[in-house]
């Protein structure tokens, strides 16, 4: 039999909206202010984590192994192996997965695991032709030769490549991720009305979370100059359907549905969950959170990896003999409203069912009272990286407010695949 | 065999003589007599059989060479005995520098006093570049010069006014300032310092020469540069309390650099400086200062986590100071708002300290957790309250903190003027409660007062001195008394200075007069930093019942609360105290304004608030910054043969004594 995996706190920096323009704090900055917050408050010290994972979809060049970086400036101690995990936005449920399997397997007792992205701080890159032109000057020797080189330079060479359009964009079928957002509304008919309010009802959701102070796994930043950020700012108090209607499409330009608004906004955050053995809590007297039960992975058309949650979720279903409106509480991440609308429709779906999930009927209808309960991705922001962790930790902690219960937190992730967690608390 | 006791020479394929200086029982290296005697041996047995070159290193993981044994000093009473002294380094490191093959000295860690002059002597120098390597000549500290040719050689290397600002200071310099300087020829990492000094002495290059422009200022025209430091000097120090500096100048601009070739009746000659108290003082004060550096050594005790709760001014401080010693420091107030300022400051200060770098300034702000709900406290070695001074606010906060420390934790208050067993009645262990009292600015002030309580636990307050010791500060171990010691004694003596006030004397006229008493800042400037009102709250609670100073009250009540509020005694602006003509300063002024103080040490040592007169001399010294070359309140009083007769202690019996 399997060993439970306990989750014993969780912390989470606010997420702060990209404003075109690098945001307060790098990655690293977001990871490390959260760990340290985090690991201060336990019974254990820092240097008793076994290791420390963390998922990053974009670290950048200075610190590709990010999870090293945190681990050593949260004071873990040079003794802590940290290491970094990379599944486009599921990476931080990637990081929890990879801390279960070492646990599991016993290499491990106590982890720190989460994830992190700072999209604000995506780079602006030198085009192909651009470094071409470098390489070559580089290498000439002569003044005759340099000269030459200078003569074949080319002021369209200056156009940057926008790093993070590029790490939107999915390499094999060449499509943005809010253009396969519109492909599965095209599929089950989910028009723009329907996006904008799920949109709306986004916002409203996580301003009367923020009202009722239910997101307590924050915990606020102090930048260096005493700037305090304590609250996710991305939620907008003031949207309304005659707003979010004003918004022109932004991925199929002229015909679309899918606008800025009805998607997850671009957003800086970290997020971190402490995972543990039984003989961990017993070790060092920890009260846990909630249990991580079980997880799933799934593939599928990288056209419509808006639905990987419906077929990550499914099969735990079947694992554990649940239906849809069994669980407590559900979390999918909101990448697109489209996307969250479709997996909804998937799940009423007689042919997606039986054709895509192999099931003889369709598994019904999710109750939306129970789905993101608190808002999500599209009023708080989804710091790629960072999401899958806070949904999971979120999910424990309306499971634990409520008084235990069990839910499912999933993931949709660009390249056509899904990732979804069973926990209970 | 080796034939030393403290040398060992070893020569390697390419007859370089590697000689490690080891000094024996002695954790660090010190240049006594023995040691400089067997290095007369070292270099005769060379002349033997000359090597290549020579590379001296240090066989110490602690450093280079520590210095001259200061111990050594105590003992020359007589003129005649300081001559020898000084005259056996001066030839032995000029034999040093004659000779012909090239000389290296491998610098890494302290290099102080005499082992920069043994360095100096050698034709080049690596330093390693590490936070721990420091180089300075700090022999004026102590109120002596550098007598064994640094005086002669380091202005020949860095220019005076470099060379200049190291002796008359005694500060240090780190690895880099020191290859900027030019008083070192490599500033390398320690993985490549044997190749460096290896590659340096078989270059055979010559040593570096100066600029021509630095070589005019140490030779024709010595004077200017000396008449412009005297300048600098008179403005810190006087010459009647502080010979030192003004030998150094004389010796350097008139004489070489060679202490022995003042005449005897200069009062710059080093007859005169080892006849001088001040001498004798300083070095008593260094030894206080080892003394206070020894408590809470024997503990065992380390902190990496520290808990401080209040994020004011000293909260914060002490948070930012604690993080910059490399502890996680949680900090706790009511609200982030009220922790952000803290941080804020912290990074400045962070910044400043590391200069550029910004790696390491980030890692000193990141280990500043800030902690709204106090959650941070179940790990802390160590909890620092610092809220405001409101005793049942105390109590509701150790209450709720106590179930949750560490049973091995410290648990300290930093109040100043409540009774640590007033504080600690709430707790289910009183035992546990000591009190770690900073003073502010806790960056600047050397001195934490450790206070026990009659019932508090000696092995609590033992670790309590082994934390401050930890974050470099000087632990001095105080019984649970008003004011404790330090306050105690600043409390009568700005009473008597606000007296004087009162009676007519202009603020000016009192301030300096005790900063020509050797005070380092006069005692009206002083109640203007530190707050009116607070100087009132202090009154009223070490004087008891007796009628505040007229002009004190007045101004509290107008609200001229001091520097805080732009005007007290004196009107602020740009942080500067603005002061008027000085005028006449009355007869006696200094002595009637000091007395009080002088009579307060006493009675804190008769009371036992301090153990004995010397640590009350240690502790007024580095926590009031009270006149070093006196040696202290206590060591003046003994050594002013005409001081009047103590008064009888009427106002020491109505303090009340430690429960």
């Amino acid at each position: 039999m399997k060993q439970p995996i306990h989750v014993v706190d969780g912390a989470r920096t606010p997420f702060l909206k990209a404003r075109n323009a690098p945001g307060p704090f790098a990655a690293s900055d977001l990871a490390v202010a959260a760990g340290r917050a985090l690991l201060s408050r336990q019974r254990f010290a820092a240097g008793d984590l076994d290791e420390v994972i963390l998922g990053c979809a974009s670290p950048s060049p200075d610190e590709t192994n990010i999870g090293r970086v945190v681990a050593l400036r949260m004071g873990c101690g040079q003794q802590v192996p940290g290491w970094t995990v990379m599944r486009n936005c599921a990476s931080g449920m990637q990081a929890l997965d990879s801390a279960i399997v070492n646990i599991e397997a016993g290499r491990s007792h106590l982890v720190l695991a989460g994830g992190v992205d700072a999209l604000s701080r995506a780079p602006l890159l030198y085009s192909d032709a651009m470094t071409r032109w470098f390489a070559a000057f580089a290498s000439s020797r002569t003044l005759g030769q340099r000269a030459a080189q200078l003569t074949r330079f080319r002021l369209g060479y200056l156009a940057p490549v926008i790093g993070i359009m590029k790490g939107l964009t999915d390499p094999v079928i060449g499509q943005i991720m809010g253009q396969t957002a519109e492909n599965i509304a095209f599929r089950f008919g989910i028009d723009r009305q329907q996006m904008d309010a799920y949109a709306m009802r986004s916002h409203q959701r996580v301003a009367a979370a923020q009202d009722a102070g239910r997101f307590d796994e924050i915990v606020p930043l102090v930048g260096p100059d005493g700037e305090l950020y304590q609250a996710d700012d991305g939620v907008r108090r003031d949207t309304s359907m005659q707003n979010l209607a004003k918004l022109k499409p932004f991925f199929d330009r002229k015909y679309g549905n899918v606008t800025a608004a009805n998607s997850s906004q671009i957003t800086d955050g970290a997020a971190w969950l402490i995972l543990a053995s039984d003989e961990a809590v017993n070790r060092h007297g920890l009260e846990p959170l909630g249990r991580i039960v079980d997880t799933q992975w799934a593939g599928l058309d990288p056209a419509q990896m808006g639905l990987g949650p419906v077929h990550a979720a499914t099969p735990i279903l079947q694992r554990h003999g649940l239906g849809l409106n069994d669980l407590d509480a559900w979390e999918i991440n909101e990448a697109f409203a489209a996307q969250v609308l479709g997996c909804i429709a998937a799940w009423q779906d007689q042919a997606y069912c039986r054709e895509q999930l192999g099931l003889p009927e369709v598994l019904g209808q999710l109750d939306e009272g129970k789905l993101n309960i608190d808002g999500g991705a599209i009023a708080l922001g989804h710091p790629v990286g960072a999401s899958g962790a806070r949904i999971v930790l979120h999910l424990l902690n309306i499971l634990k407010r409520r008084g235990g219960g069990r839910g499912i937190a999933s993931i949709c992730i660009g390249g056509g695949q899904g990732g979804a967690m069973l926990v209970e608390a | 065999m080796n034939p030393y006791r403290h040398w060992r020479i070893r020569r390697d394929d390419d007859r370089i003589a590697w000689i490690t200086l080891d000094v024996a029982c002695s954790p660090m290296n010190k240049l006594s007599v023995e040691v400089m005697t067997e290095l007369a041996t070292v270099l005769d047995d060379l002349e033997r059989y000359p090597p290549a070159a020579a590379v001296f290193l240090s066989g110490k993981d602690a450093g280079f060479i520590a210095g001259a044994d200061i111990e050594e000093f105590t003992r020359l009473d007589s003129p005649q005995k300081a001559r020898e002294l000084v005259g056996r380094g001066w030839e032995l490191f000029n034999r040093l520098a004659a000779i012909a093959y090239p000389t290296c000295a491998l610098i890494r860690g302290h290099c102080l006093g005499g082992g920069l002059e043994l360095a100096l002597a050698c034709r080049y120098r690596v330093a390693v570049d590490e936070p721990a390597t420091r180089l300075a000549l700090p022999e004026v500290m102590l109120g002596i010069v550098p007598g064994w040719g640094g005086m002669l050689r380091l202005p020949q290397v860095t220019g005076p006014a470099a060379a200049l600002d190291m002796m008359l200071t005694g500060k240090g310099v780190d690895a880099r300032k020191a290859k900027k300087l030019g008083l070192v020829d490599e500033c390398v990492p320690a993985r490549v310092m044997h190749n460096a000094a290896r590659a340096l002495v078989l270059s055979r290059k010559p040593a570096r020469e100066l600029p021509l422009l630095q070589k005019l200022l140490n030779g024709p025209l010595k004077a200017v540069v000396a008449r412009q430091a005297r300048a600098q000097v008179a403005r810190r120090a006087q010459q009647k309390h502080y010979p030192a500096p003004y030998a150094i100048l004389d010796m350097w601009s008139k004489f070489g650099g060679n202490a022995l070739a003042v005449p005897a009746d200069r009062p710059t000659s080093l007859d005169a400086i080892v006849a001088s108290p001040t001498t004798r003082n300083l070095v008593r004060v260094f030894f206080l200062q080892e003394r206070l550096k020894g408590f809470g050594k024997d503990s065992g005790f380390e902190a990496s986590h520290v808990h401080v709760i209040g994020a004011g001014t000293m909260g914060g401080d002490i948070a930012a100071w604690c993080a910059g010693r490399g502890m996680t420091v949680t900090l706790q107030d009511q609200g982030i708002e009220r922790i952000a300022p803290a941080i804020k400051r912290a990074a400045r200060v962070f910044e400043r300290k590391c200069r550029g770098d910004k790696l390491k300034a980030r890692m000193m702000l990141e280990r500043i957790v800030p902690d709204v709900d106090g959650r941070g406290v179940r790990q802390a070695d160590v909890v620092i309250e610092a809220i405001f001074e409101n005793l049942e606010a105390k109590h509701k906060l150790l209450a709720a903190l106590e179930p949750m420390i560490k049973a091995e934790a410290v648990l300290a208050t930093n109040t100043s003027s409540l009774r640590i067993e007033d504080i600690g009645a709430v707790l289910q262990n009183p035992a546990r409660l000591v009190g770690i009292h900073f003073f502010n600015p806790v960056a600047k002030m050397p001195l934490v007062e450790v206070v026990s309580a009659a019932d508090t636990d000696p092995a609590m307050a033992r670790r309590a001195a082994a934390f401050v010791k930890q974050i470099d500060k000087l632990p001095l171990p105080v019984a649970s008394a008003p004011g404790f010691l330090v306050n105690a004694v600043l409390g009568p003596y700005m009473l008597e200075a606000m007296r004087c006030v009162d009676e007519g004397v202009a603020p000016e006229a009192i301030d300096r007069a005790l900063t020509d008493f050797g005070m380092p800042m006069g005692p009206i400037e002083l109640v203007d930093l530190v707050g009116l009102d607070v100087a009132m709250a202090a009154g009223k609670a070490l004087t008891g019942a007796a009628a505040p100073p007229k002009h004190l009250s007045q101004l509290v009540a107008a609200g001229s609360l001091g520097k805080k509020a732009g005007k007290g005694f004196y009107s602020w602006h740009d942080g500067k105290a603005q002061k008027g003509k000085t005028g006449a300063v009355p007869e006696g002024l200094a002595q009637r304004i000091i007395q009080p103080l002088l009579d307060a040490t006493r009675r804190c040592v008769e009371q036992d608030v301090v153990a004995d007169a010397d640590l009350a001399d240690a502790g007024v010294i580095f926590g009031t910054g009270f006149a070093p070359f006196t040696g202290g309140p206590m060591n003046h009083l003994g050594a002013r043969p005409a001081s009047p007769k103590p008064r009888p202690a009427q106002a020491a019996r109505a303090l009340p004594r430690a429960a």
